[in-house]
């Protein structure tokens, strides 16, 4: 049952072969089992977790269960929900207990499903390793040794270890496809202003986009189909109808023209992945696609451009945690300038302390100029880029993360090095695409999984679905599972 | 391109983050190698290009003038450091 698709999962709950009490305790008793070796979660509540199951199993017994009814799904702690520790992966917000639920908890509720408990993620989602979160690294359950990739480490981990059905995870520079790619799951990353982003802690809001990580295509609609819709109260949130995501999943892909950006396969991929991919674009070959060299000519600034923008937003919102309405206080303190800054920091870790010095520094009087408007315009030449690529192909791929996934404490020293393994990711955030990461085979030690990367045009996530539902039923990796899983 | 002491103390004051020197240097090793990074945008030439703020080009929504959230202070407030008599408590600013 741990390898069920969540459509088997629902026919398996309303066919009565399991209950969701039942279910969501299974989890429970791997989570108590597995999580002192993954390190995927921050906080469960059985007694929560197991109050939804028993409504959920009401609903279901009369009849008025949806897909997701009944299923447990572990969120991710950026995530506010009403009566949880949300913690954000940080010290500042180690004992804070939300007061209300962010809109895709509220979704995930009305649709039945069980909030099986929050995951670990790097300290307000700055990272690419989850080395950064404050309660300690999660491991890859690939290799214990390596890290699961970030900032939604904890998803990617539980997914992959079997320790939730499915999870969500935000993504402000890469932080679903990376992880999914590094643990060999399935992640997508919708169309920026798609998904709420009300209580969802802010890092960089003209970047930050929730989505669902999970087994497969078809289970990431499924999640999609209920975590998307507009809500009024994100002022970004974009007013359009409902979409069933699972509308195209069984097309052909007869016809369809795939770009491979050359910029994406140059100096820093490394040989394996760089060979899985073109393996993953043999197949597709196969499926009836056809292959059209584009240029994406700006990749190399995404990077740099990223982390102007970034911090300088993540400068501005994480001003909030000032140690008055909630959050961590330092316990000595002179006046009140002091305690903002002994309060600060204490609470926030290297990584976000870093981040909020460059935004601080770009923003600052006679800088902004140079590097915030600078690194606007650019953003938009990126986002020029792949509108110009769109208009010969349907959709891009190329590789998620140039490696597969690191040891932890590799890249420890340089942020350099670290910034720069999400050189693939970065530019899809910034133009605002939907961007998704599918397994797509193993590395050269073949052990540790490789993403393909697929970008779709804007609200085309329906398509990326189906082109990656279609591979994952012409292939099995998808459905490998770590050994002791 | 490389940032003086003084400039990284300055920063730390503004982001209001209290750190001694020998944070102050490491922050300076450090920020000097993402701002080289960073230094790459500065040879783009950008003339008439108009900066993206945001992903979609949309105006800010307008909504109707009117409360929609109840009251909720006692519950807000059960998660501050320190509160009294439904006030935020914070050192004494005005002598």
């Amino acid at each position: 049952m741990l390898n069920y698709s969540l459509s088997q999962l629902g026919a398996a709950l309303a066919a009565k072969k399991i209950s969701s009490v039942e279910l969501t305790q299974l989890y429970l008793d791997r989570i108590a089992t597995h999580n002192p070796v993954y390190n995927a979660y921050l906080t469960v509540n059985a007694k929560i977790s197991l109050t939804q199951a028993a409504a959920a199993d009401g609903l279901l017994s009369s009849g008025n269960a949806g897909p997701l009814t009944g299923i447990p799904i572990a969120q991710k702690d950026i995530f506010c929900a009403k009566g949880w520790r949300t913690t954000c992966g940080s010290k500042m917000l180690a004992d804070f207990i939300a007061p209300y639920d962010a809109h895709v908890i509220e979704q995930f509720n009305k649709a039945g499903a069980i909030n099986l408990g929050k995951t670990n993620m790097d300290e307000f989602a700055m990272g690419s390793s989850n080395e950064t979160s404050y309660f300690g690294a999660v491991r890859n359950p690939w290799n214990h040794k390596a890290v699961p990739g970030g900032s939604s480490g904890g998803a990617a981990s539980a997914v992959a270890a079997r320790l939730c059905a499915a999870a969500t995870g935000t993504d402000t520079g890469g932080s679903i496809r990376q992880p999914a790619a590094l643990c060999g799951i399935t992640g997508i990353k919708p169309t920026y202003g798609t998904v709420s982003r009300y209580g969802m802690i802010a890092f960089a809001s003209s970047l930050d986009q929730a989505g669902p990580m999970a087994k497969s295509a078809q289970d990431c609609a499924l999640m999609l189909n209920v975590m998307t819709g507009f809500d009024e109260r994100d002022s970004t949130s974009l007013p359009r109808e409902k979409e069933d995501y699972t509308r195209n999943l069984n097309q052909p892909l007869t016809g369809l023209r795939i770009g491979l950006p050359r910029e994406f396969f140059a100096e820093g991929l490394s040989a394996d992945v760089g060979a899985r991919v073109q393996e993953a674009i043999a197949e597709y070959r196969k499926l009836g696609a056809t292959i059209v060299g584009i240029s994406l000519p700006n990749t190399r600034l995404a990077v740099p451009v990223y982390y102007v923008l970034a911090p300088a937003e993540a400068s501005s919102n994480l001003s909030r945690f000032d140690g008055v309405r909630y959050g961590h206080r330092a316990d000595e303190y002179t006046d009140l300038a002091d305690m903002y800054e002994k309060s600060r920091s204490q609470g926030f870790g290297e990584e976000v302390k870093r981040r909020i010095m460059i935004g601080t520094y770009v923003l600052s009087h006679g800088y902004y100029d140079a590097y915030y408007l600078q690194a606007q315009k650019i953003r938009r030449l990126i986002a020029q880029d792949f509108t110009d690529a769109f208009a010969h192909c349907d959709v891009i791929m190329g590789p998620t993360s140039p490696s597969t996934a690191f040891n932890l404490g590799e890249k420890g020293d340089d942020p350099v090095q670290m910034y720069l393994s999400d050189i693939y990711t970065i530019a899809v955030n910034l133009a605002g695409l939907p961007g998704m990461s599918i397994p797509c085979g193993f590395g050269a030690s073949g052990a540790m999984p490789v993403g393909l990367q697929i970008i779709g045009n804007y609200f085309d996530e329906a398509r990326m679905l189906n082109v990656a539902h279609q591979y994952q039923l012409a292939t099995d990796w998808h459905t490998r599972s770590p050994q002791g899983v | 391109m490389s940032l003086s002491t003084a400039d990284v103390q300055k920063v730390a004051r503004l982001a209001r983050l209290a750190m001694n020197p020998t944070e102050i240097e490491a922050a300076r090793t450090q920020l000097s190698g993402i701002f080289e990074l960073i230094a790459e945008m500065q040879a783009v030439d950008t003339t008439g290009i108009a900066p993206m703020s945001h992903a979609q080009d949309l105006s800010q929504r307008l909504r109707e003038d009117k409360v929609t959230e109840g009251n909720q202070r006692e519950l807000f407030q059960s998660i501050a450091p320190q509160v009294e008599a439904g006030l935020y408590l914070v050192p004494q600013v005005i002598e």
